[in-house]
């Protein structure tokens, strides 16, 4: 497996959710890959369409209520075309996923132990005492002090950041190309964030996996990730790489996304606020830059009618050609708000 | 677990105190006295002022009371006014009658009930969905009396298929044929109660289910590839009969209090039957132990549930 073998390939896929009888595009026409041995984050606002991205290539979207178009390339298979059966023998085994609130994700009736193997159950042909045995593994993998205590242990007896291990010890079991985790830290304090997210690069390291990290602290961002979507309003407006991202931010959200973001070695206490919020569903704009309502100094002949995808350097792909003329009112030369 | 249970049954000790007191006393309260209608209205006052002095009526209330709890823990209950036999023996044999029809009629609800949530909660917004839960309203919404007199009109008298009374046929033998007798009896009041005692089950049953299959442990183990058959009947199902089955201890006590109608319309002998008659003759001594009874009973209900939710709910377990 090199480096840059891309095994996971989102091609123009877009997801709409019904809404009184109609639908709604919730992301348009993505287009992604993931490579082995990479951290690809999602960053963006809360309601621009990430957990819907992850909830798509995982097909836990109930048929009767989405429409989803585009392919899903999955080393070699296209999962949107598989039916639930087709779709079992990847979920788990291939695709793990990490879930945002530990809290809730796990089964409050079962131990850890069964909650673990369960995974194994429909995927491996091991016997109970090598599901043992591997639960006993992945949860010392996953930094839990004592597994023979944890694994007898029902969810409730543990803390936050020890069920989170556990998901994750769930999401690894079986040794999946892919880990998806969405938002695996906003639920923890700090500290334990950290902790997380090192188990998350080492699992990495030594499975060789691809990794989807959606989360919208550009700070985990910046520690944890090699590569970096933005997505607005259901839409991917900037990627490239961490240092492309951080250091030559070029669309205007990404700019005001790092630009919101707390600066603990500024005295600078005044936060940039983007204005306004993301559209709703039924409101989103389906022609023009849909961030150009939250610039709303930018003259309108700024940003493209159909805003596409330009490449500017090697990975680093930005939407519209905004970018070029845009700037934050109290810049020099920018226009006043 | 069993220092739970233990806690649990200590903390009934006063309990049941303060409903024996409060028994009492209610039941003084009512107005009448055990005696007046039953005995000749030319008789002389001064003899029915004689038999209530005799049978210690005149008393405070704390002493009648004290004596009522002495009698008591002696397994004395009394005797009846009405029946001239001692409660205890009164109400031994009725309790059974009422213990089988409440245990059938419970077991009915379930099989009923729990196919019956479960099928509209796994179809929710569909059709199988919308019938089940207008059949559930519809029953509930008509008043069981009136089930149980359409019901005896219609399958005991109109087609004949059922006994209208009693509770074992009196020319039925002992062992086999009596069983079967006592079944046969049972059997209409006890369909009845459960085809129209669906409601609470279903519904419950129905919204817990449809809160599990959106719950996050479910999505959870969606993404490790469980089939959907198996998410139902690991995760699903079991996740949502837990509240249920916490439920089956207060359901039975409630049978037991609620069998009023049923053995009224069915002039079955139970304790539903009694209790209504000794109201009516005044007849002190069977109503208190009846009431004593179902308190206790109640008591014993949310014991019984508790136990059962600490065996099923490991979040319940108190080391």
């Amino acid at each position: 497996m090199g480096s840059n073998s891309e095994f996971l390939n989102i091609k123009d896929v877009s997801t709409a959710f019904k809404i009184n009888g109609k639908y709604y595009d919730a992301i348009s026409h993505i287009n992604l890959e993931v490579h082995h041995d990479e951290i690809l984050a999602i960053v963006g606002e809360s309601g621009c369409g990430k957990s819907t991205l992850a909830t798509t290539i995982m097909g836990l979207h109930d048929p009767e209520e989405t429409k989803i178009n585009g392919e899903v390339d999955f080393e070699g298979t296209d999962l949107l075309k598989l039916d639930e059966n087709g779709y079992n023998q990847f979920r788990g085994a291939k695709i793990g996923m990490i879930f945002q609130d530990p809290l809730s994700a796990l089964n409050p009736l079962k131990k850890i132990e069964d909650q673990i193997s369960e995974v194994m159950n429909y995927h491996t042909d091991f016997t109970s005492e090598q599901k043992h045995q591997r639960v006993l593994e992945l949860l010392d993998e996953v930094g839990i002090v004592n597994p023979k205590r944890t694994a007898r242990q029902f969810p409730h007896e543990l803390s936050g950041g020890m069920r989170q291990r556990v998901i994750i010890a769930i999401a690894i079991a079986c040794k999946p190309d892919l880990i998806i985790a969405d938002e695996p830290t906003t639920a923890l304090d700090v500290t334990i964030q950290a902790q997380i997210l090192d188990v998350l690069r080492n699992i990495q390291k030594e499975n060789h996996a691809g990794i989807i990290l959606i989360t919208h602290d550009l700070g985990v961002v910046a520690e944890t990730a090699d590569r970096v979507a933005v997505m607005y309003a259901g839409q991917i407006v900037e990627e490239g790489s961490v240092e492309q991202i951080f250091n030559t931010p070029k669309h205007p959200y990404t700019r005001s996304l790092l630009r919101s973001m707390p600066q603990l070695d500024k005295e600078n206490d005044d936060l940039y606020v983007i204005k306004g919020n993301v559209p709703s569903l039924q409101k989103m704009p389906h022609d023009g830059d849909r961030f150009a309502p939250r610039i709303p100094w930018l003259p309108a002949d700024a940003h493209e009618k159909e805003p596409a995808m330009h490449e500017l350097e090697a990975g680093h792909i930005v939407r519209c050609t905004c970018y070029k003329t845009f700037k934050f009112p109290d810049e020099q030369g920018g226009a006043t708000a | 677990m069993w220092k739970t249970i233990l806690r649990r049954i200590l903390i009934m000790i006063p309990e049941v105190i303060i409903l024996s007191i409060l028994v009492f006393l209610l039941a003084k309260a009512m107005p009448g006295d055990p005696f007046t209608g039953s005995i000749n209205p030319k008789a002389d006052p001064a003899q029915l002022h004689h038999l209530m002095k005799m049978n210690g009526l005149y008393d405070p209330w704390y002493q009648q009371y004290w004596n009522w709890v002495v009698h008591l823990f002696h397994g004395n209950l009394g005797n009846s006014y009405q029946y001239q036999e001692p409660v205890t023996r009164l109400i031994g044999s009725r309790a059974v009658n009422t213990l089988w029809l409440a245990l059938f009629t419970t077991i009915l609800t379930y099989c009923f009930a729990l196919p019956m949530g479960m099928y509209a909660a796994k179809h929710e917004g569909k059709l199988p969905d919308s019938i089940i839960r207008i059949y559930t309203y519809v029953t509930y919404c008509i008043p069981f009396f009136v089930i149980l007199v359409i019901g005896v009109w219609i399958f005991g008298y109109v087609l004949g298929w059922f006994p209208t009374t009693g509770s074992i046929s009196s020319t039925a033998a002992s062992g086999l044929p009596s069983i079967g007798s006592r079944f046969y009896h049972i059997l209409l009041p006890g369909v009845l109660g459960a085809l129209f005692g669906t409601v609470n089950v279903v519904q419950y049953l129905r919204s817990e289910v449809i809160d599990a299959k959106r719950s996050d442990y479910v999505r959870t183990a969606r993404s490790k590839g469980v089939p959907e058959k198996d998410i139902y009947k690991h995760h699903i199902f079991r996740n949502s009969l837990l509240p249920i089955a916490a439920f089956a201890g207060y359901s039975i006590t409630g049978l037991l209090n609620g069998s009023l109608f049923t053995e009224t319309v069915f002039s079955y002998p139970g304790m539903g039957l009694l209790f209504i008659n000794s109201i009516s003759y005044r007849d002190y001594t069977v109503i208190t132990a009846l009431v004593l009874i179902y308190g206790i009973l109640n008591l014993l209900g949310t014991l019984l549930s508790d136990i059962i939710l600490s065996i099923v709910d490991p979040r319940i377990r108190i080391q």
